[in-house]
């Protein structure tokens, strides 16, 4: 008696230290997102002040001389997230509907681990094989100047969002209930129109949740947009833009902090744009958010 | 009155009716089937390509010399030594950072925090950490370690850096597998008198290992892939020597392949090669393990 008392209050101490520990590691999530955007507006918000609004906006971004306009880092940006959505969508929605709907189990067993394969592989990897495959292969094909273009990018990284949109697609089919199925096959629908009538659209927010959080990664992505794009920043203007070389303002952080000196205006300039980016992730992050939300609640009042 | 029978056998064909345009969706789904196999196959068969074609290029540049020796002639020649006793220092460095935490946050959200406000918060801040761009994490690791704490360039500021970046990933996998715990273990074990720490302790985190390591493995296999958060926090673009401190920077084979593919003109293709190959043994090697863990624990396990 007198020898487990000490060990058991021993204990009781240890597991109130403990708990302490797991509590605060709770927090540790809220404490990291506020430390990331107080040093990113700690840094990035003097750029406001030593570069003017309407330079900061501008259509030249040659920081040598002094010109700061970001407007063509962001069309860069956005050329290239809305081509890799367009090439990532039906493919990763159509890979998602065939794993799960269509394909016989010896297929799933194959294609599931390949696309999470796909998901592992690092971007830099994905670069280099865009540069040493995928460029010339393009220029040839195209009889470009050129490989290193937006278009390049865009099918690189579409294909690298792939995996993103089909496992979250795929969980969003899973869980729609096998009595929708049975119920359209039951009033005489084909296995098809079950598919395209009813299953798809019951999923349809886990579906453009895993879009938006595609589209996020694409938008973030760094090293294969930078080694494939080519690195021009100029603003694109019109279609034939898509094969001219783009620079994204991932890449132009990626390529321009190593050199520039603290505390300059360019450093300020290029925390700014991180500025940018992390506002950009947290609208797309927030979104898929509200739409995953928001089929809960419905999936709940259907079902119950 | 004799009863009229319908002059034509009116009701075969209207049942023959709804057949004919079945046979057309019959058809539009064989199509559409074909299809979607089609473009399933066309999304996998270039990760197969990749696969055998950098296991056929690179194998070749594989000697002892390339993974034990140091580079030479600019990176021309010699071994890759540096690069990858460098990703390893910061894939441990970065297990060290975000492991224990992670799975800390994982017991909190999944056996102590009650569904209230800030318990919500929590999740809106895991699901914003996991969404932010690499690449400002590297921004952020500048601020933070390197200038603002003076850690310099350094491993332990790109490992810092690194394992804010995989913490989200741990928490969340950490948290489904102490979810899929059954309840009424928690129960059962409460029930005979143990406290709440020895339940977590003895019955639940045992019983999710498995899922916690798959977990670790995929976050951390992130990590060792990862260029851009360690460009401007601990990445050195050569360095003759394996670093000696937590203190000091570091190669690292993701940052090495952008130099040699990138930075250096007249690089040996085989060199390239040998490098990725190294690479994705070193990242998919992770990957592979933490498959083989989650099917073996499936299998075994008996709730």
């Amino acid at each position: 008696m007198t020898t487990t008392r000490p060990t058991s209050t021993q204990n009781l101490s240890l597991e109130k230290v403990l708990s302490l520990f797991i509590r605060l590691a709770g927090y540790l999530s809220v404490l990291y997102v506020s430390l990331i955007c107080l040093f990113l507006l700690k840094e990035g918000l003097p750029a406001l002040r030593e570069v003017e609004g309407e330079s900061l906006l501008g259509r030249v971004w040659y920081p040598i001389e002094g010109y700061f306009g970001i407007l063509p880092l962001l069309m860069g940006s956005l050329v290239v997230t809305v081509g890799a959505a367009l090439i990532a969508t039906p493919l990763g929605v159509s890979t998602a509907v065939f794993i799960s709907e269509v394909a016989p189990q010896w297929a799933k067993e194959v294609l599931k681990p390949l696309v999470e394969i796909l998901a592992g592989i690092p971007s830099v990897v994905l670069g280099f094989i865009g540069i040493l495959v995928l460029s010339p292969f393009f220029r040839q094909a195209m009889n470009l100047p050129t490989g290193l273009t937006a278009f390049t990018g865009a099918v690189l990284l579409g294909w690298a969002a792939v995996p993103t949109i089909a496992s979250i697609s795929e969980d969003a089919l899973n869980t729609v209930p096998r009595a929708y199925r049975e119920a359209a096959m039951a009033l005489g629908a084909t296995h098809w129109q079950t598919i395209w009538g009813v299953t798809v659209p019951a999923a349809r927010s886990g579906i453009l949740t895993a879009i938006t959080l595609g589209l996020g990664r694409v938008i973030g992505e760094t090293m294969a947009v930078m080694m494939v794009t080519g690195n021009a920043p100029v603003v694109p203007e019109g279609l034939q833009a898509l094969f001219l070389p783009v620079r994204t303002m991932t890449a132009t952080i990626a390529s321009e902090m190593g050199e520039v000196a603290k505390g300059s205006t360019h450093y300020h300039v290029l925390f700014f744009i991180g500025i940018t980016l992390f506002i950009l992730s947290l609208i797309f992050n927030i979104t898929a958010f509200a739409l995953s939300a928001r089929k809960i609640k419905r999936s709940e009042r259907l079902l119950s | 009155m004799a009863i009229k029978s319908p002059p034509n056998p009116a009701p075969i064909l209207t049942s023959l009716q709804p057949a004919k345009g079945k046979l057309t969706s019959q058809l539009k789904q064989k199509l559409g089937f074909g299809l979607l196999t089609a473009v399933s196959t066309f999304t996998v068969l270039p990760i197969i390509a990749l696969g055998i074609f950098i296991l056929v290029q690179g194998i070749p540049s594989i000697s002892w010399e390339f993974i034990t020796g140091y580079p030479r002639e600019g990176m021309r020649a010699g071994g890759i030594l540096p690069a990858i006793v460098g990703t390893f220092y910061l894939t441990l460095g970065t297990a060290i950072f975000s492991v224990p935490p992670g799975i800390a946050a994982a017991i909190y959200l999944s056996e102590y925090a009650a569904e209230n406000r800030f318990t919500r918060l929590i999740r809106i801040a895991m699901i914003n950490l996991s969404g932010i761009p690499s690449v400002v994490y590297g921004l952020f690791g500048l601020g933070l370690f390197v200038l603002f704490l003076q850690f310099g360039s350094s491993i332990l500021a790109a490992s810092l850096t690194l394992s804010i970046m995989t913490l989200p990933v741990i928490i969340s996998a950490t948290e489904e597998a102490l979810r899929s715990v059954p309840q009424s273990f928690r129960v059962v074990s409460i029930s005979l008198g143990a406290s709440r720490w020895q339940t977590i302790w003895r019955i639940v985190l045992p019983q999710s290992l498995p899922g916690i390591i798959t977990g670790v493995i995929l976050g951390l296999e992130r990590a060792a892939g990862e260029t851009a958060p360690i460009l401007f926090t601990g990445a050195a673009f050569f360095l003759p020597r394996l670093p000696t401190s937590p203190m000091d920077e570091t190669m690292a084979l993701p940052y090495h392949l952008f130099v040699i593919s990138t930075q250096v003109p007249g690089m040996p293709v085989q060199i390239q090669y040998g490098t990725v190959l190294v690479l994705l043994v070193f990242v998919l090697g992770m990957n592979l393990t933490a498959t083989v863990i989650r099917s073996r624990a499936r299998a075994r396990r008996q709730w």
